[in-house]
C-alpha cells in the first residue's frame, strides 16, 4: 500500500500579476521518485521552490490553495519554515558549493543547529559522501576547497550536503543539466539507490532521465499539470495529446 | 574625401597605445615626484630618537611621539565606531530590505555625506562634540568626528562588497535550513570580508591623513594623552602648524615622510594579508 507524503490541491502560485503554477492537483508517494518533466517556464522549478518555501524569498510571490506534507499545511501560521526547508532538501541545477571545505560543506547544515561534536559530525561526513558515492573520490581531501572539485563531483557533494540534513524528502532541480554522461550516470545510480531511505522528486528537462528512473512522471506545461502516472503509461500511452507531443519533440 | 586623414588601422592602434602610456606615466610619475620629494626632505630627520620623544619648544625640537600616538588613537577610535555601524547599515541595505524609496534615500544621505568637505565635518564635530556634549578638544571629540567622516566609504565598500557575494550562495544557504542572520554570518560576511577590509584600510588611511576635521575637534596639545579627553594633536595636524606657522620645516617634512611611509606599510600588509585570506578560502 503506498502511502502517500505530500499533498497538493489546487494549488497556484503568482509572481506579482503572472500566474506561474494554476491550480495545480497531485500526490507525492512515500519511497517513490517522482519525476517532474516539461519545457522551461512550465512551472517546474516554481513548484519545487513552493514545496520548500523558497519563493517566500521572492518579492511579489503569492500562494493559493493548500499543499500539505505529512500532513501539515506547509503555508498555516504555525509552520517552522526552516524546520521544513531541512525536511525537504534541495539540489539545484548548477552545483553551488559553499567557498569552505568539503568537510564544511556537508556539516554547513547540522553546525546550523549548533551541533560541534566532533566524532558525530566525522561520522556524517563519511555516512553522506558514502551516500551520495563520492566518498572514495576525496576521502584524502575532505578539507581542501570544495570549489576544487570537477562539475560532477561538485553536484554529488550537494546531494551529500542535503543528505546530511537527513531530510525525508530530496528534491531535484535538473541536477545533471550540466554534467557529461559518466557523471548524469553516477547521479541516477545514487538515486535509484536513495529511493529506499527517501522520497525523491526529480525535475528534469531530460525525458530520458525521467523514463530512466522516475517511478512516476508528471508533465507540467505553461503552469499547468498536464498529466502524472505510472512512468511507463505516460511515455508509451499518455492520455493527453500534449503530452505524447512533447514526448516526440514537437516542441519544448 | 573625408578619408584622407584616417590612419592605417595598425598605426592607429600604435599611436593609442602610446597615447595611453603617456597619459599613464604622467600619473604615476605625480606620485613618485610627491613621494621623492617628502622622503627626500624628511628620510634624513628620521631616527630613532624622532620616535620616540616628544615635541620640545613647540616643535623645533624633539620628536613626534606623542603625534603618532594620538593618530593611533583617533584612527582606532573612528573605525572602532564607523566599522560596525557602517557594515551594519551595508547588511541592513543589502539583505534585510528590498530595494525601495527608503533605501534610496539611505543610500543617497549616505553619498552625500560622502561629498561634504572635511572642515565641515570639523566645524559639526566642534559644535555637537566639543561644545554641546562638552567632550572639550579631546581624542573622543576627534575620533568621532572621524568616523562620521568615514561612514559613508565603509558603507559604500561593504554594500558593493556583500552585493557581490553570488546570489546561490544565499539561496543554498537558505535550502539547507538556516535563519537570514545565520545566512549573513556564515556565508555572507565570510565572503564578503576582503572588499570590506579595503573599504575600512581606506578609512584607516583618510583618518591618518586627514587634518581639517581633527583641527577643530581634537585640538592641538603637544603633550602625550593620556585618556580619552586629553586634547592633542595627530600627525597631520603637527604637519599643518609646523608648516604654516614656519615653526621648523625639516621637522615637518619628517612628520610628513612618517605619515606618508606609515600609510605605506598598512597599505601592503593589509593587500598581503587578504591575499593570504582568500588564497586559504578558495
Amino acid at each position: 500500500m503506498k502511502q502517500r507524503g505530500i499533498l497538493v490541491r489546487d494549488f497556484s502560485h503568482y509572481y506579482g500579476q503572472t500566474r506561474s503554477l494554476n491550480k495545480i492537483n497531485l500526490d507525492v508517494y512515500r519511497n517513490e521518485i517522482l519525476g517532474i518533466i516539461g519545457p522551461a517556464r512550465s512551472g517546474k522549478s516554481t513548484f519545487l521552490a513552493c514545496l520548500n518555501r523558497l519563493n517566500d524569498l521572492i518579492p511579489g510571490s503569492r500562494v493559493e490553495g493548500k499543499i500539505l506534507v505529512d500532513d501539515r499545511d506547509i503555508y498555516g501560521p504555525e509552520v517552522d519554515v526552516v524546520a521544513l526547508r531541512r525536511k525537504l532538501g534541495m539540489v539545484f541545477a548548477t552545483p553551488v558549493p559553499l567557498p569552505l571545505t568539503i568537510y564544511e560543506n556537508i556539516v554547513f547544515g547540522v553546525r546550523l543547529l549548533g551541533n560541534n561534536n566532533r566524532r558525530e559530525l566525522d561520522l556524517l561526513v563519511e555516512d553522506s559522501l558514502q551516500k551520495a558515492g563520492l566518498w572514495n573520490e576525496v576521502k584524502d581531501r575532505l578539507h581542501s576547497s570544495a570549489l576544487k572539485l570537477s562539475g560532477g563531483q561538485q553536484q554529488r557533494l550537494c546531494i551529500a550536503r542535503v543528505l546530511a540534513l537527513k531530510p525525508q524528502y530530496i528534491m531535484l532541480d535538473e541536477p545533471t543539466s550540466g554534467l557529461d554522461p559518466i557523471s548524469t550516470m553516477k547521479i541516477e545510480d545514487s538515486l535509484r539507490s536513495l529511493k529506499k531511505d527517501f522520497t525523491i522528486i526529480l525535475v528534469t528537462n531530460n525525458t530520458k532521465q525521467a523514463a530512466r528512473v522516475a517511478d512516476r512522471t508528471a508533465f507540467f506545461l505553461m503552469g499547468e499539470l498536464v498529466e502524472i502516472d505510472e512512468t511507463p503509461v505516460v511515455f508509451t500511452r499518455p492520455s493527453d495529446r500534449r503530452t505524447e507531443a512533447y514526448l516526440e519533440g514537437k516542441f519544448g | 574625401m573625408g578619408n584622407r586623414w584616417k590612419l592605417q588601422p595598425r598605426t592607429e592602434q600604435k599611436l593609442v597605445q602610446f597615447l595611453m602610456y603617456v597619459l599613464t606615466s604622467v600619473a604615476v610619475l605625480v606620485l613618485v615626484f610627491i613621494l621623492a620629494v617628502i622622503l627626500k626632505n624628511g628620510l634624513p630627520q628620521l631616527s630613532l630618537e624622532f620616535l620616540t620623544r616628544n615635541p620640545a619648544d613647540m616643535g623645533r625640537e624633539g620628536g613626534i611621539l606623542s603625534t603618532i600616538v594620538a593618530t593611533i588613537f583617533l584612527t582606532f577610535i573612528a573605525l572602532l565606531v564607523a566599522t560596525p555601524l557602517g557594515v551594519g547599515t551595508a547588511i541592513y541595505l543589502t539583505e534585510y530590505t528590498v530595494e525601495s524609496r527608503i533605501t534610496r534615500i539611505i543610500r543617497f544621505g549616505a553619498e552625500c555625506l560622502a561629498g561634504i568637505p572635511s572642515i565641515i565635518f570639523g566645524l559639526f564635530g566642534f559644535i555637537l562634540f566639543v561644545n554641546k556634549l562638552k567632550f572639550g578638544w579631546s581624542i573622543l571629540s576627534g575620533g568621532l568626528t572621524l568616523a562620521f567622516m568615514v561612514l559613508p566609504t565603509i558603507i559604500r565598500t561593504s554594500e558593493e562588497a556583500i552585493k557581490a557575494v553570488p546570489p546561490a550562495y544565499r539561496l543554498v544557504s537558505f535550502s539547507l535550513g538556516s535563519t537570514r542572520w545565520q545566512t549573513v554570518t556564515r556565508v555572507v560576511l565570510p565572503s564578503a570580508i576582503p572588499g570590506i577590509v579595503t573599504g575600512v584600510i581606506l578609512s584607516i588611511g583618510r583618518s591618518i591623513g586627514e587634518t581639517a576635521a581633527v583641527i577643530f575637534t581634537a585640538g592641538s596639545a603637544l603633550r602625550l594623552p593620556t585618556s580619552l579627553f586629553s586634547s592633542s594633536r595627530t600627525m597631520s595636524v603637527h604637519f599643518y602648524i609646523l608648516a604654516k606657522e614656519g615653526v621648523s620645516l625639516p621637522k615637518a617634512y619628517g612628520t610628513a615622510a612618517v605619515l606618508v611611509i606609515s600609510i605605506l606599510i598598512i597599505n601592503i600588509a593589509t593587500y598581503y594579508m587578504m591575499e593570504r585570506y582568500i588564497k586559504r578560502k578558495s
